[in-house]
């Protein structure tokens, strides 16, 4: 910590240790602050695998979209991996962060390479799935979430996906199109009958 | 271990003290009220997917970051400088990390379409900038001291002067966004946002400190604004599934 040099301020410097720095909404204009890093189209020409594209609405208690939030996206690649090394520019030079905002319609949108199953770990390797913190006016902390594909037979046999009860695992799922199946459909009710699954970490 | 040095196995992050959380669902903070689920939330055991994140080479010294310089000229209002350093609750150097931030004019008004307030914008004055943390986690900036603005929480609401930060860290487990505040406010003890964390302590962290370190002579005044993320385990990752 800095010294305070001036005698006059030292009492009423706040004592501040090493206790955790907490957090605060992102409030209604966080656009001026987070648009530079909207990202939107993860897929990058060196990172192979299958090209998808997730969409879908944000509801709040009355049903009404939330046309004010941001979602953030971390996912593996499509073998697996998470490409979390150090980079002049992670966000450009390596693969798995994603933000998108919601429009007027609290629709989001984004493209990107279905993750593998998340290798290595024990008991039992993760499904694909894509880790997603939503923050909007109305949040003081973030919402944290995942999504899975309801593709995926793996599901059954993912710890986390299995631990949450079954009434509720739906809202976790990424529907794929029955017409185009590299695209699915992805909705957040934030309350009421269907509130999804939200965790704490 | 060198902090710039990505970990070779994996720790799992400390749980946050209770208080130091706002808790979402919060009625005197309004917008809350039809916006946060009240379900309780369910516990995620922090496996590699919550332990990783985009990480920057850092920068060997802070590359200062200038808000007050317009296309124009200078932005009107009191130049003021921050720094600080983005550490975790062991005192470890946070290196490599992406900070953003965003603010109101010196009239306390916004350079977004939906910002109201009958408050001039400045035409030198964007009020966001962003920038990576050095080897030693440090950072520092130079901007223009925010106004207070009125928001329509309740009757005569008016949010105390704050910059924005959202902050990175090491893993998706650490992603922060939050607020800083300046000493004195007078509008800190009515503030719904401020005030939805119970714990006094971490409140007080969300306030910056003057410091004659920063501040510069015949320049502007300096504040200092450390931001800790949580600190890991001792013990390896383990899975509690
Ligand atoms: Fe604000």
């Amino acid at each position: 910590m800095t010294e305070q040099k001036n005698p006059e301020s030292l009492g009423k410097a706040v004592p501040q240790g090493l206790s955790v720095t907490t957090y605060q909404t992102v409030g209604p204009y966080f656009k001026i602050g987070l648009e530079a890093l909207y990202r939107g189209d993860l897929t990058q020409p060196n990172i192979p695998g299958q090209v998808i594209e997730v969409s879908g609405t944000i509801f709040d208690a009355d049903l009404i979209p939330v046309p004010d939030a941001v979602l953030e996206l971390w996912q593996a690649d499509s073998f697996g991996r998470y490409m979390d090394q150090p980079e002049k520019n992670p966000f450009e030079d390596s693969f798995g962060f994603g933000r998108v905002p919601t429009n007027e319609a609290g629709q989001f949108r984004f493209r990107t390479i279905k993750p593998g199953a998340v290798q290595a770990e024990t008991p039992a390797r993760q499904a694909p799935h894509i880790l997603v913190s939503i923050f909007m006016r109305g949040l003081l902390y973030r919402l944290i979430t995942r999504i899975y594909f309801s593709d995926e037979p793996g599901n059954a046999n993912d710890p986390l996906f299995r631990s949450i009860e079954p009434g509720r695992q739906d809202s976790l799922l990424a529907k794929g199109d029955p017409v185009q199946p590299h695209r699915y459909e992805w909705n957040v009710y934030l309350q009421g009958e269907n509130e999804s699954v939200f965790f704490d970490l | 271990m060198n902090a710039s040095d990505p970990p070779q196995t994996r720790l799992p992050y400390r749980n946050f003290q209770d208080g130091v959380l706002p808790p979402n669902f919060c009625p005197s903070y309004v917008s809350s009220v039809k916006r946060a689920p009240r379900q309780p939330l369910v516990h995620l055991p922090q496996t590699i997917s919550e332990l990783t994140g985009p990480i920057f080479t850092p920068p060997e010294n802070i590359r200062p970051v200038d808000l007050t310089k317009g296309s124009h000229g200078e932005a009107l209002g009191e130049r003021i400088l921050i720094s600080g350093q983005v550490l975790d609750e062991d005192g470890r150097a946070v290196a490599g990390t992406f900070v953003e931030i965003w603010q109101a004019n010196a009239a306390g008004r916004y350079l977004h379409a939906r910002d109201q307030h009958n408050a001039p914008l400045d035409p030198n004055f964007t009020g966001c900038a962003s920038l990576v943390t050095d080897t030693k986690g440090r950072f520092a900036f130079e901007t223009i001291r925010p106004g207070e603005y009125p928001w329509r929480n309740h009757h005569n609401a008016w949010r105390p002067a704050h910059i924005h930060f959202s902050v990175f860290g090491p893993a998706f487990a650490t992603r922060l966004i939050t607020q800083m505040y300046f000493p004195g406010d007078p509008l800190l003890p009515f503030d719904p946002i401020f005030n939805s964390v119970r714990s006094k302590a971490a409140r007080e962290r969300l306030i910056a400190l003057f410091d004659w370190e920063t501040t510069v002579p015949e320049y502007g005044l300096g504040y200092r604004f450390d931001i800790v993320l949580r600190g890991s385990h001792e013990t390896p990752m383990e899975n509690k599934l």
